[in-house]
């Protein structure tokens, strides 16, 4: 097989970013930002921080396909790990909720780094199949393990207070708590892919060959992306046990890896804002169709398959091609004036 | 001795008749992948569709397995060739993972409505009469239908084989692997071989499907897990070699059930080990070439 790699279906590439206006991204983030904040009062504050999680899981996926070219259908394993540890460390070790978010992290890390070992070789659609049957063997892992306590799970995972005096049990501090940590995981991904670093990254995944031919150690680099991007996969999974006061093993099926890979799809791969936009759009119609009868993996599924056929650049990636559209548009007019 | 060859024989053979069901649905998937360049995703969902026919056509019109076995493939061979000519056709001249990802929410769309009209429990499919009962092997007993599937899944793979290595037809697909376009200036209609070798792949998993009725349970999910399964199954064949995959399903469904005597816990996991264990010791694959898939 000699097809190449073709960046510019799902990535905007370093071209669009300098030519699309500097201001209005930054005026978009501060927008957003601002509508963070004060969601909560007009809004359910839960559907905004299973939102958060979700945005989070996303930009993990996000951060491994569309920098690093790799395809992951494992991401459950990240986020159930991180989850059941979390609960674990919060219910039966009594620790502090930051405490163990940084432990459900840290066990993300290590099951990433595992991944790593036996997948990183792979590349394409084989590192696909071979991540989400890795996630598999996670899975009944966790099915046979007593901690995890089989099919009920981790229930009643305390949620705790914070510093002593920030009690999260109050759903809008759980909502600044899990906002803080998304703002922070979402800045973490961004100086990551514009650093030194995230630019070999981004080599990589356009051609591999060439980037071990300039001396760069290849498979360090994905290794050290997967890891990376299972522990963000962990904070969202993490955040989510806290949030939900459970950890099951719902979070570990192949179908949680599949939400992941809706929510980054539908949102735009390769975009910064892609995974918020993509977890929004997944949310609401969550919302939407949670009255009715039908069920919502029917309607997650069309509008993916629609996404996949009709806009692969996804909601953020077709919004910025027409900006872009208009503004090449419009530089042509002021030139023919 | 004797005492563990007797514990290792039944669980022999239940190991056949899982590889039987596994060989049936990763050669569809290899033959697919090798010529589409897609991970049909949905084939998972193909094969529980073809059972979910199967049991619908005996329980509403009183249609037995044996035209069961033709009509479910036939249906699901359609219905998937209109699939292929509407939507993944459009998808051939991008990256190839969009095709995965594509077949991904199909997969959702179909598991969901079939849960959504008949819901998730699963539903028994008798096995039919001419088949029902034990035969006697003369050193042990194994149920007839079982043995039937063995039968009926090693045929269909040889077949499937011979068909690609030995036929006019299999000439031209291999082309079309090798160079679609030369094979269109021969005027091959390539795209309509595309259609039929999807067709084709997803015919073999609703006969899989149809075959496993009466062994599995019958439900909207029983495809998922045995999907993944597969595709482990599939990497360890080596990726597109009919020969490996056939080797390597039969040879995982022994090693799981085999396990089960050992480890009970672990039978379910113990494909996945493998695989892990392969990849790392033996990165270029069971059976030699390791195949560049981008």
């Amino acid at each position: 097989m000699t097809t190449t790699f073709e960046p510019n279906t799902i990535t905007t590439t370093p071209k669009r970013t300098t030519t699309i206006s500097r201001r209005l991204p930054a005026v978009g983030v501060v927008a957003l930002l601002i509508l963070a904040l004060v969601a909560p009062y007009y809004f359910y504050p839960f559907l905004l921080m299973k939102l958060m999680c979700m945005a989070l899981m996303a930009a993990s996926f996000n951060l491994l396909f569309g920098y690093g070219g790799m395809l992951s259908f494992g991401h459950a394993a990240f986020i159930g790990s991180a989850a059941y540890i979390a609960g674990y460390a919060a219910k039966e070790m009594h620790l502090s909720p930051i405490l163990a978010i940084i432990l459900g992290m840290a066990a993300a890390t290590v099951v990433g780094w595992l991944f790593g070992l036996v997948a990183i070789r792979r590349r394409g659609i084989q590192f696909a199949m071979i991540t989400l049957a890795l996630a598999q063997l996670v899975y009944f892992i966790f099915l046979q393990a007593p901690f995890t306590h089989g099919e009920d799970g981790l229930q009643d995972i305390p949620r705790g207070t914070v510093l002593g005096f920030l009690n999260l049990g109050n759903s809008l501090t759980m909502y600044y708590f899990i906002l803080a940590f998304t703002v922070a995981g979402f800045l973490f991904v961004y100086r990551m892919v514009n650093s030194p670093f995230g630019q070999v990254v981004i080599a990589i995944r356009d051609n591999e060959a060439r980037a071990t031919s300039l001396g760069y150690n290849v498979h360090g680099y994905k290794l050290a992306v997967l890891m990376i991007a299972a522990a963000i996969a962990g904070l969202g999974g993490a955040l989510k046990a806290l949030l939900f006061q459970i950890a099951t093993l719902n979070d570990a099926t192949y179908l949680a890896s599949t939400e992941v890979v809706i929510v980054a799809v539908v949102g735009g791969i390769g975009t910064m804002v892609g995974p918020i936009a993509g977890a929004a759009a997944v949310v609401g119609l969550d919302w939407f169709f949670a009255e009715s009868e039908f069920p919502v993996m029917v309607i997650n599924g069309l509008v993916f398959m629609a996404c996949v056929l009709l806009f692969r650049q996804g909601i953020v990636g077709t919004i910025a091609a027409a900006f872009e559209k208009r503004r090449a548009q419009g530089t042509e007019e002021s030139k023919d004036a | 001795m004797n005492d563990l060859f007797n514990a290792l024989l039944p669980q022999f053979f239940l190991g056949l008749v899982n590889g039987s069901i596994y060989a049936l649905l990763s050669v569809g998937l290899t033959v697919i992948f090798g010529l589409l360049r897609i991970v049909n995703f949905v084939h998972g969902a193909q094969f529980m569709v073809g059972a979910f026919l199967s049991y619908l056509l005996l329980v509403y019109f009183g249609i037995g397995f044996w035209w069961s076995l033709v009509i479910a493939p036939l249906v699901v061979g359609l219905a998937s060739a209109a699939i292929e000519r509407t939507m993944i056709s459009r998808l051939y001249n991008i990256d190839h993972m969009y095709g995965l990802l594509f077949t991904l929410g199909l997969t959702l769309v179909l598991e969901g409505l079939f849960r959504y009209w008949f819901g998730s429990a699963g539903r028994a499919y008798v096995v039919p009469e001419s088949l029902s009962g034990v035969v006697n092997l003369g050193f042990m007993y194994f149920p007839r239908y079982r043995l039937f599937v063995v039968v009926a899944s090693v045929v269909l793979c040889l077949g499937t084989w011979l068909l690609i290595e030995r036929t006019r037809a299999g000439s031209y697909l291999r082309a079309a692997h090798e160079n679609p376009q030369l094979l269109r200036t021969f005027g091959i209609n390539v795209s309509l071989l595309l259609t039929a070798t999807y067709a084709f792949g997803a015919a073999l998993a609703a006969v899989a499907g149809t075959l496993a009725a009466p062994i599995y349970q019958v439900g909207p999910f029983m495809g998922t897990h045995i999907m993944v399964v597969v595709f482990a199954i599939v990497v360890i064949g080596g990726m597109g070699s009919v020969k490996g995959t056939i080797a390597a399903s039969f040879l995982l469904g022994i090693a799981e059930t085999v396990t089960k005597i050992a480890f009970p816990q672990a039978a379910s996991m113990a494909v996945f080990v493998i695989m892990a264990a392969l990849l790392v010791l033996r990165p270029e694959g069971l059976f030699g070439r390791q195949e560049s898939t981008r």
